[in-house]
């Protein structure tokens, strides 16, 4: 029953995948990968990974569609492509690197193996001690926040960039005139 | 912006609904599913409506682009402060056990204001992003 679960989601994933690359309208596009972030968020659901879940379907569903929707309004919602010759050698790049890929899923643990190498590395510790040193029943917050708290701190600090980055590129005039407006302001109340 | 009257009353309805759920996840995270990050997503998924209905005028004047400026650095400030009080409590950065007298007590805590700058950090960029975006090719700024 779950595999079927997880075929009809993955078919889905494939469809959706095929139609984003052949359309030619970007807005529709956008509305599908949406779609694609919420059949992604399922399919981690179905795999009990809840929290990343959680993050999938807030963040691939929720606002990178609508930052996309933004950054369309600013632009063009059609796609213009310039030639639509058939090429040789990208779809044999492409061919190579999806069989490579493909490949080398063969060496990979199933799914839900106990004895991968993931789960036998820190996990059991995890597992076995955060109810005695963190206390919390979510193991994933006791992870993210405690046990990998650097990691956890290196991503803030990354998303603390995005911002400052789109304020500069984005709002730089802005910032500038406001200083500027500051500065002339501060010399009418020095005279 | 006279049109649109279902989507504004429903919405008026909804958003302060998915502003509560964020701080649900944001101070739940601990035992169910969620944390920071994706309450901070939620918050800002709220903000951004807002600003789609109402327009982003109303919006800057409701959630003013310099505070959340403020906010972006406040997240990231306490997140790096409880690290460096742990640090003047005799432990190691970001070392949460030293922070109460109970070890236990101390990782809550940790973790509690650590996911609170995270959420504020997210939050605010979310939006801030938003605002760049959708104010962009306007002179009113």
């Amino acid at each position: 029953m779950l595999d079927l679960v997880h075929l009809v989601l993955f078919t889905f994933l494939a469809v959706i995948a095929v139609a984003v690359i052949r359309l030619k309208d970007l807005f529709a596009a956008v509305m599908l990968m949406g779609i694609f972030s919420f059949l992604s968020a399922c399919l981690f659901t179905v795999m009990d990974a809840v929290d990343v879940a959680f993050t999938e379907a807030s963040v691939g569903a929720g606002i990178s569609t609508i930052l996309m929707l933004a950054t369309l309004a600013l632009t063009d919602s059609e796609e213009h492509p310039e030639h639509n010759r058939f090429k040789l050698l990208p779809l044999l790049a492409v061919v190579f690197t999806g069989g490579a890929l493909l490949y080398a899923t063969f060496d990979m643990p199933l799914y839900g193996d106990p004895s991968a190498p993931i789960h036998q590395y820190v996990a059991p510790h995890y597992l076995e001690f955060t109810g005695a040193d963190i206390g919390v029943p979510n193991i994933v917050t006791a992870v993210l926040a405690s046990y990998r708290g650097y990691d956890t701190w290196g991503e803030t600090t990354v998303i603390l960039t995005a911002g400052v980055g789109v304020l500069l590129l984005l709002g730089g005039h802005a910032v500038v005139e406001r200083f500027r407006r500051r500065r002339s302001a501060g010399d009418e109340d020095g005279e | 912006m006279t049109s649109h009257v279902i989507l504004r009353v429903l919405l008026k309805l909804l958003i302060p609904l998915i502003m509560l759920f964020a701080l649900y996840v944001q101070f739940h995270g601990d035992f169910g599913p969620g944390g920071g990050f994706q309450a901070g997503v939620i918050f800002g998924a709220g903000m951004i409506l807002y600003a789609l209905i109402f327009g982003l005028d109303r919006a800057r004047e409701v959630f003013p682009p310099r505070l959340l400026e403020v906010l972006v650095a406040t997240g990231v400030l306490i997140y790096g402060g409880v690290g460096v009080a742990a640090i003047f409590f005799n432990g190691n950065f970001l070392e949460y056990s030293v922070l109460s007298h109970d070890p236990v007590h101390g990782q809550h805590l940790g973790i509690m204001l650590v996911e609170l700058g995270v959420g504020l950090t997210v939050a605010s960029v979310m939006t801030t992003i938003f605002f760049q975006f959708a104010g962009r090719g306007r002179t009113d700024d």
